[in-house]
């Protein structure tokens, strides 16, 4: 791909990722660094890229290290992510200014 | 499957770690949102087994990948089940330290199988990637045995310290110069090495209550990392995907040390400067006044407005539920009862909210810093357990020391101060605090829970 798409479109990725979270509360901080770092998990599309490449066993003894890092990154992050906002479920109180919303939605 | 179908995809992937990162953003959202991120990654990981650079389908070494997958589920998912709540920051650091290190595993072996055919850019992609992928590792490695208390939480300075960190810098910078000049295997092997070695000393002088924000930063670090990895590979998902996080991650990181109010410069250059605390280490003789369950029962109980200020020691002692216990019970007699939700109170901004709404504490009780601090004078007593730095007055008293300029919970303002603690030993950033000492501050010693059960006890015989 031309060098020209790619900072195109690493530029726009940074703005929109500044974007998304710039005004986040406190409560939701460890959860999304959580969710963000179980999205980087994502390098095992790569490993599973250069492990399809490899041809000697170095590489695909390497490239195979980095699917089962890559895939605990992934699955694991996700999970711990559910399990941390699981806490919040039937609670649509917790956005502090919505009780009254949260009586009628609790049937 | 062709290259645009696969793009394509690719891209409906990218889109969901958008929506992901934007629903994580609002409570209401925010497990949608994880549910969507995993989604992006499901679809993702599934379509590369559909496209291959060589266009013969299956992928080659299949029986490794879907291996490596499964072993990698059976590693991952029990982990992230099992973990105690209070143990989970240490996790999400060793989750993050993983995904470093296998970004720089796929940028060797890119690498070495590009060989002399690599252009410069690419080359410099991967040495950016092994740089900064070895780091992360690393450096989540240490953040997460000092989380998981294995090594000392203060900040670990040596005579020197700073001219070993600046030497190793300048050797990694020097070797990646080595790895664009010569191509060679060698130069790149000692790069990740000296990365390595980097990352440890990088996180060494950290402090316990910093931790946090470091983990964070490591964990945008891994996301630029990512995205470096894509430009090697030439994978547009893995430049957007890697970019957002690197992205989000900074703002995040910035937004944890506002709230913690640290400077993130001070806080990770900070303490290559710090003395070492002498006064820590000095076991205390001075007295202090402890009481019995009656006597903080008997406080308690006369009290009209009781301010709850909860810690990791809470949480560590599994005492949610007897403090809701408690909060009931002083309720049902007249006192108005609040908790004190400093924004780090645990480990991590957001900790103690978590394990709260684990054991049910209605969120109308829950009240942030900037809420319960101007309530602290009409307040008879302020009830602290398990929690040390967050009230510790020394951040704003005493410069220099590691917390200092955090804000805190201004409990020396309420009538009355109790310490449910285990010890006199000093709180996860290891400073003594002089509150303790205080002529209204009543300390009860022993387990929260124990201690908290004995008091409702008391209060119920009263």
């Amino acid at each position: 791909m031309d060098a020209i798409a790619i900072i195109s479109i690493f530029v726009l990725a940074v703005f929109v990722g500044f974007e998304v979270v710039s005004k986040v509360s406190s409560t939701l901080h460890t959860p999304l660094m959580s969710g963000a770092n179980a999205i980087h998990g994502v390098i095992l599309v790569g490993a599973i890229i250069v492990a399809d490449h490899s041809e000697t066993a170095l590489e695909l003894g390497l490239s195979v290290a980095a699917i089962v890092l890559a895939t605990i990154n992934m699955v694991g992050g996700f999970v711990v992510t559910d399990r941390m906002l699981e806490m919040f479920k039937g609670k649509s109180g917790k956005s502090g200014k919505s009780s009254d919303k949260s009586a009628g939605g609790d049937k | 499957m062709s290259r645009t179908v696969y793009d394509l995809i690719g891209l409906s992937a990218g889109v969901m770690f958008i929506l992901a990162l934007k629903g994580l953003s609002h409570p209401r959202t925010a497990r949608r949102g994880n549910l969507i991120g995993a989604l992006g990654a499901t679809v993702a990981t599934i379509a590369v087994f559909f496209y291959t650079t060589d266009g013969e389908l299956p992928l080659n070494n299949l029986g490794w990948i879907i291996g490596a997958i499964a072993f990698g589920v059976i590693v991952g998912v029990p982990a992230a089940r099992r973990v105690q709540m209070t143990a989970m920051p240490q996790l999400v650091a060793l989750f993050n330290g993983v995904g470093g290190g296998a970004a720089a595993l796929v940028a060797i072996v890119e690498y070495l199988k590009l060989g002399a055919s690599a252009t410069t850019a690419e080359v410099i992609a991967t040495v950016f990637t092994v740089l900064v992928g070895c780091i992360s590792f690393s450096g989540s490695i240490v953040t997460f045995l000092k989380l998981q208390e294995l090594m000392t939480t203060r900040p670990v300075v040596f005579p020197g310290g700073r001219f070993v960190i600046a030497a190793t810098l300048a050797g990694t910078l020097v070797s990646a110069g080595w790895v664009v000049n010569s191509l060679g295997t060698t130069p790149l092997l000692v790069l990740a090495g000296l990365s390595l070695l980097f990352g440890v000393l990088f996180v060494l002088p950290v402090g316990g209550a910093d931790v946090p924000i470091v983990i964070s930063l490591l964990n945008a670090f891994t996301g630029l990392t990512v995205a470096a990895g894509g430009y090697v590979l030439d994978a547009t998902l893995l430049i957007i995907a890697g970019t957002l996080v690197g992205a989000s991650g900074t703002i995040l990181t910035r937004l944890m040390a506002e709230a913690m109010g640290r400077s993130l410069f001070g806080t990770l250059f900070g303490a290559f400067t710090a003395k070492p605390q002498d006064a820590a280490g000095a076991t205390e003789t001075r007295p202090v006044k402890s009481g019995t369950p009656d006597d903080v029962a008997i406080l308690l109980n006369y009290a009209r407005r009781v301010v709850i200020v909860p810690g990791f020691g809470l949480a560590v002692a599994q005492a949610q539920h007897t403090v809701r216990e408690l909060a009931d019970l002083l309720s049902s007699k007249g006192i108005d009862v609040a908790y004190g939700i400093h924004p780090v109170a645990g480990r991590m901004p957001g900790h103690m909210n978590v394990l709260l709404a684990e054991a049910n504490v209605p969120y109308e009780q829950l009240s942030e810093m900037d809420e319960v601090n101007p309530t602290f004078p009409q307040t008879d007593v302020a009830l602290i357990i398990g929690a040390n730095d967050v009230v510790n007055p020394a951040a704003k008293t005493t410069p220099g020391c590691p917390i200092y300029g955090m804000p805190i919970l201004d409990v020396a303002q309420a009538g009355n101060v109790i310490f449910l603690k285990r010890s006199m030993r000093p709180g996860f950033a290891g400073i003594e605090n002089e509150l303790l000492f205080d002529s209204k501050t009543t300390l009860l010693f022993g387990d929260a829970k124990a201690s908290l059960t004995k008091v409702v006890s008391a209060l119920k015989a009263l």
